[in-house]
């Protein structure tokens, strides 16, 4: 039998050493998720790759590749951000990973700051693996990449809001339900492989409000159309990323 | 006068003023909706000590630990956890927790959760030798949800000593847990002690808590309605019990017997005398049998236990 001293010498870990090894484990589970990885590496791909060579949309004049790569750049961060965070936040509640986790000494806040950083960590695969594939489909990406960063990092703050929102309030089944029919509709809805212009133009307004289509307009005109800061879309991810993370701050519930 | 006990390697814990006790508890009051669960609770549970909550189902023994863990408020009354308020954030190193179940995310591996949890903490024990102590080694690589249940348990225990705490609380520790495990978890918790961890733990066994507090507290609708040493709760008194044919006329043997004795038949068949258990009283419940005509099964002196202690005090009506 192994001689183990429980001799108290409690201390926490330094707080980088915590978050960086809890983003760790965040990003080791997300890789390891069969119906994750479906979701944010595999359906945007094939999404890029058939509708670029199959000619099933019009995308209304230039190359079908330089409208569809900003737009499943978009998915892939709502895929991220928003389904897949909501949907392992709601279960990791659901099943009291979070209760113990505070009763470590990673803080809220580094909690919080991990799940940010595996998020992003994740996202760089995905833009990646996006990139790479668009540029062998023929992509020309122009404009300013620091602009299309920006509007990432606004996406990925707002739509990590929404996410998290439904994950701290309702039940982790009704999370994993009403994150993936959000994703459909907004999958459907928000520019990302059907362009806006085809949808009626009473709606349109309504819809250009919505975090995707900000971000797929945003990301489109940045790097389709080569504009520096597209600060309408800006502006209405800043807006999301506002709102829901202060009502997350106030509704999320550990247990 | 502060007392420091000097840890391994030159590591000296922070002054801490001896008098504050591990967990302190006066007057709590926990209601949730209209339902009172707490209700004017008070414990104390000393540094390097075990103390065991004991209660039936319901009783309050997780609300209780809870509060003192930081998952919930009280909604009145006074908590220390080792002088402090149990929200305060320089607890968390210094405590460690066992919930009742769960805790872990089920894809996660036994050993990955538990090196995981070890990055927390400064001087953590070693996850392996730890993984080793508890019999996890050889499900090192097993995910969570694959761990059978009592390996649920002895990871979660783990998880709660790793990052070598001054005080753990232990939720119902040995729930689920065949003989071998029991006795592992026991184990353990007489090493903590030993180490000078203070411990407190919920358990509806008795047993356990007999074997391994210094200090139990009975607890029942929210309230503590015996508290002692395992011995001075059950008493230095000794009863006399025997089996014999239901329905026995005790009035007679009563009349013979020394003045502060009592008898009673509980269940049906089961005779308990109590009193100056000694030769005399001996004799006269033999001599009465004899008249009787009916041999005594089962004969033996016997201390009461935790469990007639619990029993009497806490009812015998299912909840």
């Amino acid at each position: 039998m192994t001689a183990l001293d429980f001799t108290p010498a409690p201390g926490a870990a330094p707080f980088p050493r915590m978050v960086l090894a809890q983003a760790g484990a965040e990003i080791r589970a997300m890789l390891r998720n069969g119906e994750q990885l479906l979701l944010t590496l595999i359906i945007p791909v094939l999404l890029l790759v058939g509708f670029s060579l199959a000619p099933l949309i019009d995308v209304g004049g230039g190359r079908r590749i330089d409208f569809l790569a900003p737009g499943v750049l978009a998915l892939a961060v709502m895929s991220t951000a928003f389904t897949g965070q909501a949907i392992a936040t709601g279960f990791e509640r659901r099943y009291g990973v979070l209760k113990r986790l505070g009763a470590t000494p990673l803080s809220r806040a580094g909690l919080m700051l991990a799940k940010t950083a595996a998020v992003v960590a994740v996202e760089g695969i995905q833009v990646v693996l996006i990139v790479a594939a668009a540029l062998a489909l023929g992509w020309r990406p122009q404009g300013s990449f620091l602009g299309a960063g920006l509007l990432i990092v606004l996406g990925t703050a707002a739509f990590s809001g929404l996410g998290l929102l439904m994950a701290g309030t309702l039940r982790a089944e009704a999370t994993l339900a009403a994150a993936n029919l959000v994703y459909l509709v907004l999958l459907g809805a928000g520019g990302v492989i059907f362009p806006l212009s085809k949808f009626p133009a009473g709606m349109r307004p309504v819809l250009e409000l919505l975090p995707i289509s900000a971000l797929t307009g945003g990301l489109r005109s940045v790097l389709a159309q080569g504009a520096a800061l597209p600060l309408g879309p800006l502006a209405v991810l800043a807006a999301w990323a506002v709102l829901s993370l202060a009502l997350v701050s106030r509704t999320f519930r550990w247990e | 006068m502060p007392h420091l006990r000097p840890g391994p390697r030159g590591i000296v814990p922070k002054l801490v003023p001896m008098e504050s006790p591990a967990v302190e508890i006066v007057d709590l009051v926990k209601r949730y909706g209209g339902a009172t669960a707490l209700d004017g609770l008070a414990l104390r549970a000393e540094r390097g000590a075990v103390t065991a909550v004991l209660g039936p189902n319901g009783a309050g023994k997780t609300t209780t630990v809870e509060i003192c863990e930081g998952f919930r408020t009280a909604d009145s009354g006074t908590v220390k956890v080792l002088g402090l308020a149990p929200q305060r954030p320089e607890l968390r190193p210094r405590v460690g927790v066992m919930l009742q179940a769960g805790g872990v995310p089920p894809a996660m591996r036994c050993g990955e959760w538990l090196r995981l949890v070890a990055r927390f903490y400064a001087r953590p024990l070693d996850a392996q030798a730890l993984l080793v102590r508890l019999g996890l080694a050889d499900h090192a690589r097993t995910p969570y949800r694959r761990l059978s249940g009592g390996q649920q348990q002895r990871l979660s225990l783990a998880a709660a000593v790793i990052g070598r705490p001054e005080l753990v609380f232990l939720d119902e520790p040995t729930a689920g847990l065949d003989p071998q495990a029991r006795h592992a978890c026991w184990e353990l918790v007489g090493e903590l002690r030993g180490a000078g961890v203070a411990v407190v733990l919920t358990t509806h066994h008795m047993d356990e808590a007999e074997r391994l507090a210094d200090h139990v507290v009975i607890i029942d609708r929210g309230r503590v309605v015996a508290e002692g040493t395992p011995a001075s709760l059950t008493g230095a008194e000794r009863q006399l019990r025997f089996r014999a044919r239901p329905g026995l006329a005790l009035e007679e043997l009563l009349n013979a017997l020394p003045a502060g004795s009592a008898a009673k038949e509980s269940p049906a068949g089961h005779y308990i005398i109590e009193g100056l258990v000694g030769p005399e009283l001996l004799a006269t419940v033999t001599a009465w049998c004899a008249a009787e005509g009916v041999t005594a099964d089962d004969l033996r002196i016997e201390r009461r236990t935790l469990e007639d202690v619990f029993l009497e005090l806490t009812g015998r009506e299912l909840r």
